[in-house]
């Protein structure tokens, strides 16, 4: 009989985070519909331990620990993407405080998703195996899927959970396939017997890149990125907004650390031809992306676009990454991708709790014609919303600035200076769309005729969301230095 | 004669799950899934993996399958013309992949590799449902957990987007 | 390739003399169950046919091979045929797989033939299972295809039934399966040799009486019978799924649950009761120096188990009103099912404190 002692040590975070939530599970039918905020506070209880013990081994932060017989991995990638995650985890919850009450959903279960969710980004994050890696993916996905849909009043909410199911599921048996072909080609499933047997087999295998297109494609799915992302604005209007935020910044920033440590440390030997392949799918996705969301009238479904083209921006680190000569080349590629995605979570959460928050009435105020005149009205309200738009568009001096500046470095220093200047073109574009809610904000005044004119509606648990985003963005972007060496620090080891 | 088994299998299942897609009245479609979970099933009878064809049948064809069949049966789904529409993209598309999966393996004249040699070690001797097991429980334990975590969402997830009352009614 | 058409020869001997076994039992139990039924209720039961109405069983038979087939208008012909065929053929195939006696073997021109199971494979019981699971089938689709609201309704809602007792018969086997360590049938009943303090019922360390109790009850359940027959309650559904039935289709339905009853037996004999073994170590005839014949008294004990346990299934047909539909979902879901599971969690860790 073996002990794992030693392994369940390794795996302490997941274990408290699925504690937690199958606390909270049990809990939930014993606590009065008053008091389910307790559920929250238990949450957010849980979180700080994880965060001091992943917090607690920064100082030893690339100390490559393993185990359940290597499927895990605790390496400084891993411990960069779990801080990020359950910060933004914690931010989300409580976020979701007051959205919840607002829309009355006083479902304690709703934690328990969030944190099963989030062991499931945790084990995608660890795992050294294609197949927990996979199950990982599941996991999130089907505690999204059921986040999704928890606003059952709404036939939009219900639509985006369908939707995303389906999508999710078949993006998943892509994935699955991929998965079962490399599995064929290398005898094993683990992350390093991949990439040896790439190394001994050479790249033109067929049945590697058939496997290396399906990956991509399944992982496409997750990451929201064009041809791939039909589901990502009916899934972010109709689902409720705090999930919302949850899927754009949590999902994304787990499924591009998966996809990362995959394609890096299991397809490291075919980064001649994945580059190439992104460098396509980089482009569409900016494109379309940018172009779309000029269109949109409703701000949860432009900001869907927008992450879109987010998820664009990033793959050119990865581009870059796996054009990059020499051993730094890629390096840097890759952290400009986790910096990006690090800063990318705290404007866009901030943006997703000042639209949760934005109440006409009973009902949100999603459209974008529903800021008329805010600056008037919630002077302050109206600056954060400037600061994270701002943000997004990337115009300095906020975090979005420094995360697109260090993506386009990548990309110069990648030798693909012509990729960058088409990525800052397409950045101008954004800015006209982002500046758009701006100046509907500042300079338009309400429609008379519209009745009850939409409030934020602030309560303590916002103001500390809102706070901890405005100062990731703007301290970020004034102080970027100890998040870029912590992402060099952190970055996988490209072979 | 294992191969005649192999392509015997591969071949009706192929022809099974095209007609699952292809078939216009959803019972019959139900029932060439059917079909085609027992032939999956043969096939890993004529790997080895016992257990796996008998775990195959319990629970995709006796338990998964049965339900589907309830639901078309209780929606009373004549037939679903509007989904076979897409008949001519399908066509267009599955051809070009067709194509590309033909070109990709002649062109490159690389034969596809023999299968790894781990996969046989475990089916002389012991049993393969120990064989399964002792993998299940001690390499894979980790993923093991995982899945039956996933088990755990899904279930609590039906439960709570079937739950009759939610939110509204204790606000 | 003498030898794989010997071994062909000497396997289709056995299934016939199985199958023929079976069909025999069959044909009793349909005779009998009338007889017990009618001496439970002071009545006499069938007298007309033979001496004491013991040809009964082939006046039936005779009865329903000579009717008129019919196919109601509208159904789906195709599958109405098909459906008693889906039913009975997994009734039967699970008979493969039940050691009727001790595994004595021979040779016979040089290939070794196990004379009392068919086929020995190693996950048994799992195939028994899985050719259960697919007897719903032939129960849904029957009633789907039959174009009638009492036989569609009657073969939803004993889809429903199958499929949740299912459940509990595989879940009350695990703990059997923990103590014996095989799937094989074989090996389960030869681990239980030695007197019936060896039976997985009553051995230790962990007793399997719960597990047996949740057993029988679903094994009812699974096989349609009185309490649990509302596929074909009368008074709601006239006969359920085979209402549209008729000659030899409908004795094809008959047949397969008649099987099916004798299949759950026999499991329920080989797992929980020693199967073939006789409650006292070894057999008496061994002890009186006739040893070659052990393998009678063996075959005996098998059947007396088998057909006590076919008339449990009469005396609650004889004894007990049928429940409710919601009752009999809330009984299986959450008082079997937890109780099976209980069940496990007690074998296993008292198999892990007390390993044999």
């Amino acid at each position: 009989m073996t002990s794992y002692g030693a392994d369940l040590l390794v795996i302490l975070p997941e274990l408290i985070v699925v504690g937690a939530a199958c606390l909270l599970l049990v809990l939930e039918p014993l606590t009065p519909p008053s008091r389910k905020e307790l559920l929250a506070w238990l949450s957010l209880g849980a979180l700080a331990l994880c965060i001091g013990l992943t917090g607690g081994q920064i100082s030893v932060l690339n100390l490559r620990v393993s185990a359940f017989s290597d499927l895990v991995v605790v390496d400084g990638y891993a411990r960069f993407w779990k801080l990020l995650l359950y910060g933004v985890t914690g931010l989300t919850i409580l976020m979701s405080l007051p959205y919840l009450k607002a829309e009355r959903l006083q479902l304690g279960e709703y934690y328990g998703f969030i944190l099963l969710a989030l062991s499931g980004m945790m084990v995608m994050v660890s795992g050294a195996d294609l197949l927990t890696i996979y199950l990982g993916t599941e996991l999130m996905s089907l505690s999204l899927y059921v986040m999704a849909g928890l606003k059952r009043s709404s036939p939009r909410s219900l639509e985006a959970s369908a939707k995303y199911f389906v999508l999710g599921a078949f993006s998943s048996g892509l994935l699955l396939y991929g998965i079962s072909l490399l599995y064929g080609v290398a005898g094993g499933t683990k992350l390093g017997a991949v990439a040896a047997a790439i190394g001994s087999r050479g790249f033109d295998d067929p049945l590697l890149l058939i496997a290396t297109i399906l990956l991509a494609a399944g992982f496409g799915f997750k990451l929201a990125v064009v041809p791939f992302h039909m589901w990502t604005p009916d899934v972010y209007q109709g689902a409720p907004t705090s999930v919302t935020a949850f899927m754009a910044v949590a999902s994304k920033a787990a499924s591009f650390a998966a996809f990362l440590r995959v394609f890096v440390e299991g397809l490291g030997g075919l980064k001649a031809d994945w580059s190439n392949l992104f460098l396509l799918l980089c482009l569409v996705t900016l494109i379309l992306g940018n172009l779309v969301a000029i269109v949109q009238t409703n701000i949860k479904r432009m900001l869907a676009y927008s992450s879109i083209a987010h998820a664009g921006y990033a793959l050119i680190g990865l581009v870059a990454a796996g054009r990059g000569m020499g051993e730094s080349g890629g390096a840097s590629g890759l952290a400009s991708v986790m910096l990006y995605l690090a800063l990318y979570a705290f404007m866009t959460l901030g943006a997703f709790a000042v639209i949760g928050m934005f109440r006409k009435g009973g009902l949100e105020g999603e459209d974008i014609e529903d800021f008329a005149g805010l600056a008037k009205r919630q002077p302050l309200a109206a600056f954060l919303m400037l600061v994270f738009m701002v943000s997004l568009a990337g115009i300095p001096p906020t975090a979005g600035f420094i995360g697109k500046f260090y993506v386009f470095m990548a990309a110069v220093e990648a030798g693909l200076a012509w990729l960058a200047v088409v990525a800052l073109i397409f950045a101008a574009i954004s800015a006209y769309y982002y500046m758009r809610v701006v100046m509907v904000m500042y300079m338009r005044e309400p429609d008379p005729s519209a009745g009850e004119v939409p409030q934020l509606v602030a309560s303590p648990a916002l103001t500390v969301v809102l706070a901890c985003a405005v100062a990731g963005v703007i301290l970020f972007g004034l102080f970027p230095n100890p998040l870029v060496s912590l992402a060099l620090q952190s970055v996988l080891p490209l072979k | 004669m294992e191969q005649l088994f192999f392509f015997y299998f591969a071949a009706v299942i192929a022809v099974a799950s095209v007609l699952v897609v292809a078939l216009r009245n959803p019972i019959y479609s139900a029932l060439s899934l059917l079909i085609m979970f027992f032939h999956v099933a043969g096939l890993y009878v004529s790997l080895r993996a016992e257990f796996l064809a008998a775990v195959q049948v319990i629970v995709y064809a006796g338990a998964i399958l049965v339900l589907y069949l309830f639901v078309v049966m209780l929606l009373n789904l004549k037939q679903d013309d509007r989904y076979h529409r897409q008949w001519p993209v399908a066509g267009v598309v599955g051809l070009t992949l067709a194509v590309e999966a033909v070109m990709l393996t002649l062109l490159k004249g690389r034969a596809i590799p023999p299968a790894p040699a781990n996969t046989n070690e475990t089916v002389e001797g012991l049993g393969n449902t120990e064989a399964l097991g002792d993998a299940l429980y001690s390499t894979y334990l980790f993923p093991f957990e995982v899945a039956s975590l996933i088990l755990l969402v899904a279930m609590i997830g039906a439960i709570i987007l079937a739950k009759k009352d939610i939110g509204g009614s204790e606000a | 390739m003498t030898e794989l058409s010997l071994r062909l020869a000497v396997s289709l001997a056995q299934i016939a003399a199985v199958m023929g076994v079976v069909m025999l039992t069959v044909m009793i139990l349909t005779l009998a169950e009338r007889k017990v039924l009618g001496w439970m209720q002071d009545r006499m039961g069938p007298m007309e046919v033979g001496p004491y109405g013991i040809l009964q069983p082939i006046a039936d038979g005779l009865k329903l091979f000579f009717k008129e087939d019919i196919v109601p208008a509208g159904a789906n012909k195709f599958m109405f045929s098909l459906a008693p065929i889906l039913a009975m053929v997994p009734a039967l195939i699970g008979f493969a797989v039940i050691p009727f006696g001790p595994s004595n073997k021979f040779e016979l021109f040089g290939i070794t033939v196990e004379p009392f199971v068919i086929s020995d494979i190693n996950i048994g019981i799992l195939y028994i299972l899985a050719f259960a699971s697919i007897g719903a089938y032939g129960i849904i689709l029957g009633g789907w295809a039959s174009n009638s609201k009492y036989s569609l309704l009657g073969g939803l809602r004993s889809a429903a039934q199958v499929i949740s007792y299912e459940l509990n018969v595989g879940l009350a086997i695990v703990g059997v399966l923990i103590l014996a360590g095989s799937l094989s049938l074989v090996k389960i009943t030869e681990a239980q040799s030695g007197g019936f303090w060896h039976w997985y019922v009553f051995a230790l360390p962990a007793p399997q009486i719960f597990a047996f109790v949740v057993y029988v009850i679903s094994a009812v359940a699974e096989t349609n019978r009185v309490p649990f027959d509302l596929p074909e309650a009368e008074s709601e559904l006239v006969a359920g799924f085979f209402t549209e039935y008729s000659g030899m289709r409908f004795a094809f339905f008959f047949i397969a649950e008649y099987a099916n009853m004798v299949l759950v037996s026999c499991v329920a004999a080989a797992m929980f009761l020693g199967g073939w073994n006789a409650p006292y170590p070894g057999t008496i005839l061994e002890h009186v120096g006739l040893g070659q014949f052990a393998w009678a008294e063996n075959i005996a004990w098998f059947t007396v188990k088998a057909y006590l346990f076919l008339f449990l299934f009469f005396w609650l047909r004889a004894t007990l009103p049928r429940l409710r539909y919601d009752q009999l979902m809330k009984f299986g879901w959450k008082v079997m099912l937890p109780i099976a599971l209980g069940n496990i969690v007690v074998t296993s860790i008292a198999v892990y404190l007390f390993p044999r």
